[in-house]
């Protein structure tokens, strides 16, 4: 047992950082929200840097990795706010022709979500639709029709309301696929909220060691040391179930791959959305501007806090779990 | 990252489980948690059966009769020793994971081949001199004074929260023999034999009722010179190393220990009745209950993160911090679940009826001592704050 990054891990997370704060620094990022998050050339150079193909075959074009080196570059995508629906294309690529490439913006939702929100769905050529019965391709311009757009929580996370039926589309996994699929994403997602966990770490305390009150950095008080330190001891926590979920979805022998999953999306849920929520306290009242970045972090935790089951969701699940071993 | 155990690991786990299912149904019944030399002997007894099957010392390195064990082995030893349920390691806890690592790394030839080898075989017993009633989170400030008196140092002074002080050969006792100097320099490491005359024990009650800590008085103790481990006023490094040794696997059989213990709160939720159902039917408490699954397995990966850092670096990384912040509020919040579980049930400290309720309540009890001991949440966070994030020191 080596629960640490292998060289090559390290390199894949120092080469995605990198590339993330060149390619992606928080005044594109903004800047990317007058184009409905998604703009078509940086969205094929995350595909060059083997964001959407990262666990496919070799010979498929891919880089035949793991979800444990997977959740290490959305952790970097979820650090640098990345916005678009990187995790569903992510999840298409393997059947969905062009995903791989950046040639083709694969988007998602569930069939039977109730809200029927959906996001980007402008800015898609295609949506999978997940039931029970599998997942299914639905062309982006079906579901157009019917889409009225609302105003984002996330200005980066736009979405819309579908007002029709959803149509069946084409199916491209079965049940047990798509239950997979869940899985994957759950842990996608989680390794985005850990990224943003972590950034909101750097900013609250680059500030707290600039910000001068009462003659001395607000980063001496106690008070707000506390509250950092508690944000580095929920991102830690939940960096080991999310470096776990991804090795057990590669190895179910060191694991039940669910259980991992649910802590990792729970824990990781939770430390985005406490340390964006601490992150903006930190920096009072230029907190509450938006021109100050802590509002993106917070907002974009509370838009990808829900997708592919949420803390209420995962925590239920692990309660059933419980039932089965105890 | 990897985390398969390799052949020679579950070849370990294998002989260690069955040698603990041949051995835990020979030991003899519990002692009455007030006697203490019943204890000691329990306690004892226990870490001589370890020693006889070489799993003494198992973070010990080979050289002084440990197993030196590897990380990983020493996370199996304490996951299968505690799920299984053997004995704690009770009064050896301080000279096997204090006093032995501190002497092994500073001590003389002659005080390792004095102490060692018999804090492996559990033929002496140690406790620890640190805290005093005026240097606790502190404890640089301490003020216990040595005067040298020829080749003797004269001890005045008192010490408190000293485990099995009742019961204990020996104390690793931090003085002051430098009134004068900066408070982290004027501190002395000694051997102090708890037989000598001047010394006076009495226990403490804690919150629980029981007695493992003493307050300990010294009166013009009288110990030789040569019962000092490293240089004089040296003593607040060498106390230190002791902090730096356990690299990691210091809370390992209480993350178990509070893993265990979800389990059972689930067993005590079904045998509750609310209304006309129990009270594992509550969505609200099986969510609260998942909820603290969640954060334990998270808290469990993270261990293996930590160990795997000490391994490669040589030295426990920070997270040592973060894993003591995080689960003992944890265990706070698990046996606050549990009260409420128990309800009118958790007025007594013995099981009521069929319930198993008086583990739970002694555990609600205990576990306050948790975010206390061995450092406070907030020093903890200071800790976190100021050595990982580099904020200011507010001093």
């Amino acid at each position: 047992m080596d629960f640490e990054l292998t060289e090559d891990q390290q390199a894949l997370q120092e080469g995605m950082r990198n590339f993330c704060t060149g390619r992606f620094p928080m005044n594109v990022v903004r800047g990317l929200a007058d184009v409905g998050g998604i703009d078509r050339d940086r969205w094929r150079e995350l595909a060059d840097m083997g964001t959407f193909a990262l666990a496919l075959p070799e010979a498929e074009g891919g880089a035949g990795l793991g979800v444990a080196d997977a959740v290490l570059v959305f952790e970097e995508l979820g650090r640098a706010l990345v916005p678009g629906p990187v995790v569903w294309t992510h999840l298409s690529s393997g059947f969905v022709a062009g995903a791989a490439t950046g040639d083709v913006v694969v988007g998602g939702m569930e069939r039977t979500d109730p809200s029927q929100v959906v996001e980007f769905v402008d800015r898609l050529d295609l949506v999978l639709v997940l039931d029970d019965e599998g997942a299914w391709t639905v062309p982006a311009t079906e579901l157009l029709q019917g889409a009225s757009p609302l105003t984002p929580l996330d200005p980066l996370t736009p979405v819309a309301r579908l007002d029709v039926e959803v149509p069946q589309g084409n199916r491209v996994l079965d049940g047990e696929g798509a239950a997979r699929l869940r899985l994957l994403g759950a842990a996608l997602v989680a390794a985005q909220l850990l990224g943003i966990a972590e950034a909101t770490i750097d900013l609250a305390v680059a500030y707290a060691k600039q910000r001068v009150q009462f003659d001395r950095p607000i980063g001496s008080f106690q008070a707000l040391k506390h509250l950092m330190a508690d944000m580095v001891a929920r991102t830690e926590v939940a960096r080991g179930a999310v470096y776990a979920a991804g090795v057990t979805l590669d190895d179910p022998a060191v694991g039940d791959a669910e259980r991992a999953v649910a802590a990792a999306k729970l824990t990781a849920g939770e430390a985005a959305l406490a340390n964006a929520k601490t992150c903006i306290q930190v920096h009072g009242g230029m907190g509450y501007t938006w021109e100050v970045d802590a509002h993106l972090y917070f907002k974009r935790a509370y838009a990808l806090e829900p997708c592919f089951g949420s803390r209420d969701a995962w925590a239920e699940r692990m309660a059933e779990l419980l039932d089965a071993s105890v | 990252m990897d985390l398969r155990y390799s052949e020679s690991e579950q070849q370990f786990r294998k002989e260690l489980r069955e040698w603990l299912a041949e051995t835990l149904p020979t030991l003899p019944p519990k002692p009455d948690p007030d006697d203490w030399p019943a204890r000691r002997d329990y306690d004892t007894g226990w870490q001589r059966r370890l020693f006889d099957a070489g799993y003494a010392g198992i973070n010990w390195p080979r050289e002084f009769g440990g197993r030196g064990a590897t990380l990983t082995e020493q996370l199996i030893f304490l996951e299968e020793t505690t799920r299984a349920g053997a004995p704690y390691v009770g009064v050896n806890f301080v000279g096997l994971l204090h006093a032995g690592p501190t002497l092994m790394a500073e001590a003389t030839d002659e005080q390792k081949a004095t102490h060692l080898p018999r804090i492996l075989r559990g033929e002496e017993v140690w406790c620890q001199g640190f805290s005093e009633p005026g240097a606790g989170s502190d404890l640089a400030s301490l003020s216990c004074k040595a005067v040298r008196d020829g080749d003797e140092y004269v001890i005045s002074g008192q010490k408190i929260w000293t485990s099995f002080a009742q019961v204990a050969d020996y104390c690793e006792l931090l003085v002051r023999t430098d009134p004068y100097a900066p408070k982290h320099k004027g501190i002395t490491w000694l051997i102090f034999p708890m037989n000598t005359p001047g010394v006076e024990i009495r226990p403490l009650r804690t919150i629980v009722g029981s007695s493992e800590f003493s307050e300990v008085f010294f009166d013009e103790a009288r110990v030789p010179v040569s019962n000092r481990v490293g240089a004089e006023n040296e003593g607040w490094r060498i106390a230190m190393v002791t902090f730096s040794f356990e690299r990691g696997t210091a809370f390992i059989s209480d993350l178990v220990e509070t893993d265990k213990m979800i389990g059972e709160l689930v067993a005590l939720a079904r045998k509750v009745t609310r209304r006309s159902a129990t009270a594992w039917d509550d969505v609200a408490l099986r969510r609260e209950v998942g909820h603290l699954q969640a954060e334990m397995d998270a808290l469990w990966a993270m261990t293996k993160r930590n160990l795997a850092q000490a391994e490669r670096n040589g030295v426990p990384g920070v997270g040592g911090s973060v894993v003591k912040l995080y689960y003992s509020e944890l265990l706070q919040r698990l046996t606050d679940v549990a009260m409420r579980v128990l309800d009118r049930a958790g007025l007594a400290r013995e099981d009521v009826g069929d319930l198993p309720s008086g583990a739970f309540v002694e555990e609600r009890l205990r576990s306050t001592s948790f975010t206390i001991a061995a450092g406070t949440s907030q020093i903890q966070r200071n800790i976190i704050a100021e050595r990982i994030l580099g904020l200011p020191k507010d001093r």
